[in-house]
């Protein structure tokens, strides 16, 4: 298959280099690939994702439904759901002095489990998944700092109804004492995210945490994740279908297709000068309040392939209306750089008088 | 404005409230709770609020898969004239079934795995025995090529398609007995924002062919405005504003619809808002607050407001607002998002 060789070129680039022009990461992601091994065949989730999450900023993932985001946020914790396992790549968590090379780390190592909470929290789209039906709020969140901070019980309670306070919970005392079944859903998310933040931690990856809540909820809990970063400095990882999420949240962005990350920018770059088609087409593809309502939306023509089946070339290909034929579908494109901190992954960019194209990486 | 194809009024669907050892009747949920509205032929009517305000409930009391508590909901059948669905026999219902139909949110959960694609959007055909061998054959796959499936597709089982190709199959099922209203209860929600933008170019495309109109139910407030003519929006169970979706956008009457226009996140960096949060939470429709039920939210209420509900009254042409100061409050509009740059991936689309 063409596809094999245009990707082992890929590895060796990335490996080598830093493609983010951001000074100080917190964590370092380099050329990671996740397999999935299933009846019908392999699934390759991650081929060969590179990027920086940069310290103190809010990182948006955003891209068509198994493109593999929260593979990606999953493997960086090392939770991907058995069988499926990393099969190549790094993960490097940065703290001020001290470096960890994630994925060194076993899985169920008693520094993985350290690290997770601790020093990277997720909160999930889904709070019921986090939280204990049968244990209160406050005892949840009591266990967690238990874990990590300190030994006195009474101190524990009460630092966890402090963190409610933090977030914005009302009544705080009260909620503390509450089941998890007997708050709404924009509470349980409040709840879930006062226990990720119980620690401290220095990067929060958040898993799509407002798809499922209204625009009003939601409204709140991006002012809250503003407000912590802001307050803390810690830094966020935040996957999200909502492009309107991103513009009002994110400093940077990473767009991904089919495993891979065909875009990454400034959240101004992104949304007026976007480079890669399908960034683009995403953005053209948006209703949009104020729009002209007789005009049809514009599609993205097609759908996502078959996870099971390996496109070769560029993986957005067969849906793209500038693919280059005899170029696109053969040789997956190398990274460009449209600006400072921008970088594309399109052959129609190949040749950018202010980027270049990594030697070998487009093999 | 065409004739109406459906007239609602003062619709209510309340669940009791079980609670002790004996399980009595301890209270009652009004979900939903005095609600009129009007849905003319070819039109879209959009349905929106925030969750638990009784949208589904609505959705579903009008058509019958809910007894509703009381109100009328009357349906007019073009040959046989108003039939009253609340009161119907289930021999009325089952006549008049085919004209309404319902495409849900999940794609996944609403077509059964053991049936072939054909099978599933054959199925109303063959129970109202609209058409047997080579014709129902034929038809299935007109409507599949109407959903921008392929007729061949027809053989192959639902796990072997997309969330959107999914949707799909569900709206060809729906459009099987030629329906003339079809409620969509969240039906682009669950889906990609590129596979969103196909359906509901779908919708609109087969609303120009087919003369069909929808009570769409959504709290996506952007694709509410691409698709409605008029927009209703509930509360606690009850109308609070509803009218033309310009007005409802660019000057709402009521302060909620404000407050749910002001969260909608602008996918423009450029025009950050940080919009003034609601506070509290919606309140549980078992005990709503007395007066105004948006009071203990409301950052315009009044003495007034926590003692007395405001009417339902006009504001202006086909405008309706549930509030005191209606007339008085300068309330402000959506705030219009900037068009992408144009693409030469746009211009060569074009
Ligand atoms: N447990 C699993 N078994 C097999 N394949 C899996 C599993 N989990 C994920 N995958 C595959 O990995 C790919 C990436 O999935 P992932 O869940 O990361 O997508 P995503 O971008 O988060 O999508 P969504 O927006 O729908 O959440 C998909 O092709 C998916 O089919
Ligand atoms: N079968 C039922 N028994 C008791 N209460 C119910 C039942 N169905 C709905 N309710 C309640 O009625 C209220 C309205 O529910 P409904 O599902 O209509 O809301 P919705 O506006 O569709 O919300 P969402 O946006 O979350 O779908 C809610 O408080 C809900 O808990
Ligand atoms: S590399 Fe080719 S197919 Fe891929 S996005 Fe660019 S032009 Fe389109
Ligand atoms: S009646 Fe009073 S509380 Fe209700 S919306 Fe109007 S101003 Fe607000
Ligand atoms: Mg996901
Ligand atoms: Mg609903």
């Amino acid at each position: 298959m063409s596809q094999s060789y245009a990707e082992e070129g890929a590895s060796a680039a990335a490996l080598a280099d830093t493609p983010d022009e951001t000074a100080d990461p917190v964590l370092s992601v380099r050329d990671l690939e996740v397999e999935f091994p299933t009846p019908l065949g392999v699934v390759g989730a991650l081929n060969g994702v590179t990027f920086d999450v940069p310290r103190g900023k809010v990182l948006g993932i955003v891209g068509e439904s198994g493109c593999g985001k929260s593979v990606t946020a999953r493997a960086i914790l090392q939770i991907i759901e058995k069988p499926g396992r990393i099969t190549g790549g790094t993960i490097t968590l940065r703290g001020q002095d001290t470096q960890t090379e994630i994925t060194k780390l076993g899985p169920d190592s008693a520094r993985m489990r350290a690290l997770r909470g601790r020093e990277i929290a997720m909160i999930f789209q889904e709070p019921m998944r986090s939280l204990n039906p049968v244990h209160t709020i406050g005892a949840q969140i009591a266990e967690a700092v238990l874990l990590h901070q300190t030994r006195d019980r009474k101190q524990a309670h009460e630092r966890a109804v402090e963190i409610l306070r933090q977030v914005g919970m009302p009544h705080p005392e009260a909620v503390a004492t509450s089941y998890p079944h007997q708050l709404s859903g924009g509470m349980r998310q409040r709840a879930m995210i006062a226990m990720a933040l119980s620690c401290n931690p220095g990067l929060l990856i958040a898993d799509e945490p407002t798809t499922a809540l209204d625009v009003t909820t939601e409204a709140q809990i991006l002012e809250l994740i503003r407000d912590v970063r802001d307050r803390s400095g810690m830094s966020v990882m935040f996957i999200t279908h909502s492009m309107g999420v991103v513009a009002q949240l994110c400093d940077e962005v990473i767009v991904m297709y089919l495993g891979r990350i065909v875009e990454r920018g400034s959240v101004d770059d992104l949304f007026h000068d976007p480079k890669h088609p399908y960034t683009q087409a995403l953005l053209r593809s948006i209703p949009r309040i104020g729009g002209d309502r007789k005009v049809p939306l514009e599609v993205i023509e097609g759908s996502v392939p078959d996870p099971h089946t390996r496109v070769a070339g560029c993986p957005f290909h067969p849906r793209c209306p500038q693919a280059i034929p005899g170029r696109c579908d053969t040789a997956f494109p190398g990274r460009s750089t449209a600006g400072p901190g921008h970088t594309v992954h399109c052959h129609l960019h190949d040749d950018d008088a202010a980027g270049h194209t990594e030697p070998g990486e487009d093999a | 404005m065409s004739e109406p194809l459906l007239e609602v009024t003062g619709l209510r669907k309340h669940f009791p409230v079980r609670g002790g050892f004996l399980r009595r009747r301890v209270g009652e949920i009004k979900a939903v709770d005095g609600v009129d509205l009007t849905v003319h032929r070819g039109e879209t009517v959009a349905l929106v609020g925030e969750s638990g305000c009784g949208k589904s409930t609505t959705g579903r009391a009008i058509l019958r898969l809910e007894a509703p508590t009381a109100g009328e909901v009357v349906f007019h059948h073009p040959e046989h004239g108003p039939v009253h669905l609340e009161s119907a026999d289930a021999r009325t219902l089952r006549a008049v079934r085919p004209h309404l139909q319902m495409v849900f949110q999940d794609p996944f959960a609403s077509l059964d795995s053991r049936m072939t694609v054909g099978g599933i959007v054959a199925e109303p055909l063959v129970i109202n025995k609209a058409a047997t061998g080579q014709e129902l054959k034929d038809r299935v796959a007109e409507l599949l090529t109407l959903v921008g499936l392929r007729p061949e597709h027809a053989n192959r089982y639902p796990h072997a398609f997309s969330g959107g190709q999914r949707q799909r199959i569900c709206i060809a099922r729906a459009l099987a007995l030629d329906p003339d209203l079809i409620v969509c209860d969240e039906a682009v929600s669950a889906l990609d924002v590129s596979v969103q933008a196909q359906i509901l170019n779908l919708l609109e495309d087969l609303q120009r062919r087919l003369g069909l109109a929808y009570l769409f139910i959504s709290h996506d407030l952007a694709a509410v405005e691409h698709i409605a003519d008029r927009v209703v929006v509930m509360y606690v169970g009850k109308i609070v504003e509803s009218g033309p979706v310009e007005q409802i956008y660019t000057a709402p009457r009521h302060p909620y619809t404000e407050a749910l226009l002001a969260a909608v996140p602008q996918p423009d960096p450029r025009v950050r808002t940080r919009p003034k949060l609601l506070t509290g939470d919606v309140p549980s429709p078992a005990s709503p607050p007395g007066g105004c039920y948006f009071h203990p939210r409301c950052p315009h209420a009044q003495p007034v407001c926590a003692t007395e509900a405001p009417e339902v009254r006009s504001v202006g042409d086909g405008h309706l607002s549930a509030c005191h100061f209606a007339d008085a409050l300068p309330l402000a509009g959506a705030t219009a998002a900037a068009r992408p740059p144009a693409t030469p991936a746009a211009q060569a689309n074009s």
